[in-house]
């Protein structure tokens, strides 16, 4: 090797484990180092403010806000803390710099809303950024779904629900099915039926992977809840009229004139505990179920990421 | 354009290219393919809002830095090397002079948007998985910047005219930066009574409005821009240019170049 070889291969080498070592020392240093709670910061809080010192490309700006406040989200959610209080200023800011980003409506309201550990638990500001979104896009009906979507699964309110749903059917090109939604939440607002219809609307109407799986897993769950409540109420019947409690899960659906167990979106038939209870063999395999759950179940897992519609 | 203007505009081309100006354009691919793969994986929903916003600021700013570092260089450069005086000995008119750099400048600009264009129409495919007809909203946007190019050439030169390198870097940026601010100036402008008003008034007016020449946001969301105001901007951008251009021939007319 000449001289000028050497020297090319021994900076080379120097190079990479110089490199190497830095990163590996600044790794140390960091652990030694108190985690500060650099999250929860947001140096600059004025989407004003930000939106001069974009100078101009407020459109890139709006999307590494977005990005901040889904990693926020994500890392909070996935580490199970409850406090998500940067959340709502991030998507303000977002929202003003973009207000044509409609996946920060849409997904915000849905961090925003659902009580922790799903959520922020604020389900009034993601009420007032939906209602911000659909002053800035009036012509976009996915947002006043979005905006009844949230007054229905997350406070119950089945009145301004059916408003939100009304109001978005009245929109140019609105899906046919927000009038159908409109008129469901006057008369059957706690139904399963009127449960299905909305992830099931959902589902077919969302191009978004994440949105048409959270969907699947809503509909999957639903159907839990209505197969338990069914053979739960069969099972209370059967009490009544025998005096006690069926003995197994045979005993219950030959009563009710079934040929098989009933089985769980999974495959995995329900089984029936010695006091009469109807459960799911696998809870932990359904996000959203309420009912078939084990006494004192708590989920063994972080919670999943699922976002409403 | 004459015979002389087009020498001097290819020769400022082939020299921007030896500088290894071009080289950026392993930056901008890199950048634009790193945020097509990552998006994806760290946010929702806005992988092509992210390619088109991060692709035409990224175009903007790389050539803005192309535009001043190597605007305010092209008379000074000349003069450092001394290579100014054989190019005027020879029946070189001094407009002629700085009108060939601006065309050189402004074609080496040109040539580095068309492969960055290139490289944010290969993302979007990469990330939306076809083109829809409101793509070619894009290349608006790419024309309004390069109409900023224009302005942006022609102001360096102006400022290299008379300034040093440093000097006319600093001031090409601040009136970028203005300029980025030029509605804000109005507003401010509107608000202000008396003379204040007088002087705000002006300076709005003569600062180059950039920010009626950045249409990324819009066409990022498929928006259309009206025919009236491609024609009312290309208008502008040219007499913009064309004002300052005029500045730099004036002020290198009368330059002692002894």
């Amino acid at each position: 090797m000449t001289a000028r070889g050497r020297t090319t291969a021994f900076a080379a080498a120097t190079l990479v484990v110089s490199m190497a070592a830095s990163v590996l020392l600044l790794r140390h240093i960091d652990e030694m180092r108190p985690k500060g709670n650099i999250e929860d910061v947001l140096y600059l809080s004025s989407p004003k403010v930000i939106k001069h010192a974009s100078l101009g490309f407020n459109g890139l700006m709006a999307c590494i806000y977005w990005t901040r406040a889904v990693q926020y989200f994500g890392h909070r959610h996935f580490e199970h803390r409850g406090s998500y209080k940067e959340l709502a200023p991030l998507l303000e800011i977002t929202t003003a710099l973009d207000p044509q980003l409609v996946p920060a409506y849409e997904f915000g309201a849905s961090f925003l809303a659902p009580a922790p550990p799903s959520g922020a638990g604020e389900p009034k500001r993601a009420i007032e950024l939906m209602e911000y979104g659909i002053r800035q896009n009036p012509e976009n009906w996915r947002l006043y779904y979005d905006l009844a979507f949230v007054y229905y699964t997350e406070l119950k309110d089945y009145k301004h629900a059916g408003e939100a749903f009304e109001r978005g059917s009245r929109v140019p090109n609105a899906h046919p099915f927000m009038k159908l939604l409109a008129a469901q939440m006057q008369e059957h607002a706690g139904d399963f039926q009127t449960a299905r219809l909305l992830w099931q609307s959902t589902y077919e109407s969302s191009q978004q992977k994440e949105v048409k799986d959270n969907a699947l897993e809503h509909l999957r769950c639903i159907k839990v809840d209505e197969d338990v409540m069914h053979l739960q109420s069969a099972a209370t019947a059967f009490q009544k009229r025998t005096g006690r409690p069926p003995s197994t899960m045979w005993e219950l659906i030959t009563a009710m004139g079934l040929h098989g167990i009933p089985v769980d979106p999974d495959g995995n038939p329900y089984v029936m505990t010695v006091d009469g209870r109807i459960q799911v063999q696998n809870p932990d395999n359904f996000s959203f179920i309420t009912q078939g759950l084990p006494v004192g179940y708590k989920r063994s897992e972080r919670p999943k990421f699922h976002v409403n519609p | 354009m004459n015979a002389r203007i087009a020498y001097i505009a290819s020769n400022t081309f082939r020299e921007a290219v030896r500088d290894r100006v071009l080289y950026n354009l392993i930056a901008f691919a890199l950048l634009l393919s790193a945020a097509a793969v990552l998006v994806a994986q760290i946010s929702i929903g806005i992988e092509r809002l992210v390619v088109v916003n991060l692709g035409l600021t990224a175009v903007t700013l790389f050539g803005i830095v192309i535009a001043i570092f190597i605007g305010i260089g092209l008379v000074s450069k000349e003069i450092e090397k001394r290579t100014l005086y054989t190019v005027l000995s020879r029946p070189v008119r001094r407009w002629e002079f700085i009108v060939g750099k601006f065309f050189g400048l402004a074609g080496t600009l040109v040539v580095n948007t068309f492969f960055m264009a290139i490289g944010v129409f290969g993302a979007l495919f990469y990330v939306a998985h076809k083109f829809t007809a409101t793509d070619a909203y894009i290349l608006v946007a790419l024309y309004f910047i390069i109409l900023e190019f224009l302005i942006i050439c022609s102001l360096s030169l102006l400022f290299s005219s008379f300034s040093t390198p440093l000097l006319a870097a600093i001031f090409a940026f601040a009136l970028f930066i203005i300029g980025s601010f030029a509605d804000d100036l109005r507003g401010f402008a509107a608000l202000s009574h008396g003379i204040t008003r007088w002087f705000a008034t002006a300076a709005a007016y003569l600062v180059p409005n950039f920010s009626a020449l950045n249409v990324i946001s819009a066409v990022a969301h498929q928006q259309s821009v009206g025919a009236q105001l491609i024609l009312q901007n290309t208008l502008y951008a040219l007499f913009y240019s064309t004002m300052a251009l005029s500045g730099a021939v004036l002020i290198f007319e009368r330059r002692n170049l002894k």
